[in-house]
């Protein structure tokens, strides 16, 4: 008990004194993580818009592999990336294994699957409404689907949220494409990993703290989009 | 004048038109004509087709059989010179005169135009002081005037308008009748459906009584509410449940 109350008050003197290798690793965690959201995001939303208002020979099929893959598991996904990325894989002579980049291609492979269901549900929903409307405006489908990415904007942003949530608090995917590289690929997840293996239980605390505020301001956001989105849409 | 001077897409032909939904057949071999002019009300109990055959005329839906057809020397430009008003109406999420700019700019309207476009439609409408208002925040009468403002940005020779107001309260449906007015008054012709026999009686020139899926009767509004040709309609007129 007398451990784990002084390790968690060295925690918080860490966190507090905003320490030098604690920062480096949130600061590195942010950034891959916000990066493969973003780029996520940009394949996401229109994938899952065009899947909402298109129709083609194997959608349903398409749409239940979607669902599917929102449950990937990191150390599959990981493990993929890292054949792909070893240097006798076929992207191997890219040289991006034990980079932060190939953190990134991990984490947006599996964030991709979140945002695109996520806003094919919201953009199928939103056409029912708005189909008939949007035709009688004399919109084409092009516009239609752009309209219903902006209209549904507060739900696209939960998604967001969501896949963001993933990403962050992920461990098997980039332990295995970063290696957990002190100041080159060690993300908060991974280092708590190691640290409490190595005894170090004053930094681990202090980034599963700042992990666990994250997550709750994440969480906090998405509830308050929420309540924004059903106060505008009454 | 919102049409004046310009060739006219109507007549409007609609030909032995059927719609059948999940086999159950809905609108059978139904044929007349809209015509320059005069207000024409649909008239019926609900369930008779009317929203059906107004959608039918809009191009929304495809008939079964027979044929929708526009033809006025200027009938290639039918699609963007009809707007329609539906009994809900579907705002989008941003302010009133957002609302008016987008359906401007998916007619090509450019943007000098707009301004004093959005301005006269919202002030037609009485929306005037709400422009920046978000539109989902309006009331229920507002936004259908807002629906009817950006369906008239776009000067349609004609406007078609399903139950307009069929979930509003007396006051906010004379607010919505006026605007109706004041878009006939420009020079739009206006197809409109109600089961409300005051508001036919108030907004009609001409009525056609629709009564299960079938046109039975098509009259000058005088004739139709002093002497309907047919036993449904009379009926209908004298306040008896028609189903």
């Amino acid at each position: 008990m007398d451990e784990l109350s002084g390790a968690l008050q060295m925690a918080l003197v860490l966190i507090g004194r905003m320490d030098p290798g604690l920062i480096e690793i949130v600061w590195l965690s942010l950034q891959v993580s916000v990066t493969a959201v973003l780029i996520a995001s940009v394949i996401g939303f229109p994938l899952g818009a065009g899947l909402a208002l298109g129709r083609f020979p194997g959608h349903k099929l398409v749409i239940v592999l979607l669902n599917a893959l929102m449950g990937l598991p990191p150390v599959v996904v990981g493990l993929t990336v890292y054949l792909l990325l070893s240097r006798s894989g076929p992207l191997g002579e890219l040289g991006l294994l034990f980079t932060p980049t190939a953190m990134i291609i991990a984490q947006c492979i599996l964030v991709t699957p979140i945002i695109s269901a996520l806003t094919r549900q919201t953009i199928e929903d939103l056409w029912s409404e708005y189909e008939e409307q949007l035709r009688s405006l004399g919109a084409g489908r092009g516009r239609a689907l752009l309209t219903l990415l902006w209209e549904g904007r507060y739900s696209l942003f939960t998604a967001v949220l969501a896949g963001f949530g993933r990403a962050i608090a992920e461990v098997g995917a980039v332990l295995i494409v970063g290696g957990n590289i002190t100041h080159a690929t060690r993300v908060m997840t991974t280092s708590i990993a190691l640290e409490t293996a190595k005894g170090n239980l004053e930094l681990a605390l202090a980034l599963g703290i700042v992990l666990i505020s994250l997550a709750l301001i994440i969480n906090a956001a998405v509830y308050l989009t929420k309540d924004l989105v059903f106060r505008y849409s009454n | 004048m919102a049409t004046a001077g310009r060739a006219s897409i109507l007549p409007l032909r609609l030909e032995g038109v059927s719609y059948t939904r999940g086999g159950h057949s809905l609108l059978h071999d139904v044929t007349f004509a809209v015509t320059e002019g005069a207000s024409t009300i649909v008239l019926g109990p609900n369930g008779a087709g009317k929203s059906l055959l107004l959608k039918l005329c809009h191009g929304l839906l495809r008939p079964a059989a027979g044929r929708v057809a526009w033809l006025g020397p200027a009938a290639a430009q039918a699609g963007e010179r009809q707007a329609m008003v539906f009994q809900r109406p579907v705002l989008l999420r941003r302010s009133v005169a957002a609302n008016v700019a987008y359906a401007l700019r998916l007619r090509g309207v450019c943007r000098d135009e707009r301004s004093d476009r959005i301005r006269q439609a919202l002030e037609m409408a009485g929306l005037l002081p709400l422009a920046g208002r978000y539109a989902r925040v309006l009331s229920g009468g507002e936004q259908q005037r807002l629906a009817l403002a950006r369906a008239w940005a776009s000067r349609p020779e004609v406007l078609f308008l399903d139950e307009p107001t069929a979930n509003l309260d007396p006051a906010a449906t004379r607010a919505v009748e006026e605007v109706i007015q004041l878009c006939r008054a420009s020079g739009t012709k206006i197809v409109m459906t109600t089961h409300d026999l005051g508001q036919a009686r108030r907004l009609a020139d001409e009525v056609l009584f629709l009564h299960r899926g079938r046109l039975i009767e098509r009259a000058p509004a005088a004739r139709f509410f002093d002497l309907p040709a047919m036993p449904a309609a009379r009926a209908y007129i004298r306040g008896e449940l028609l189903w």
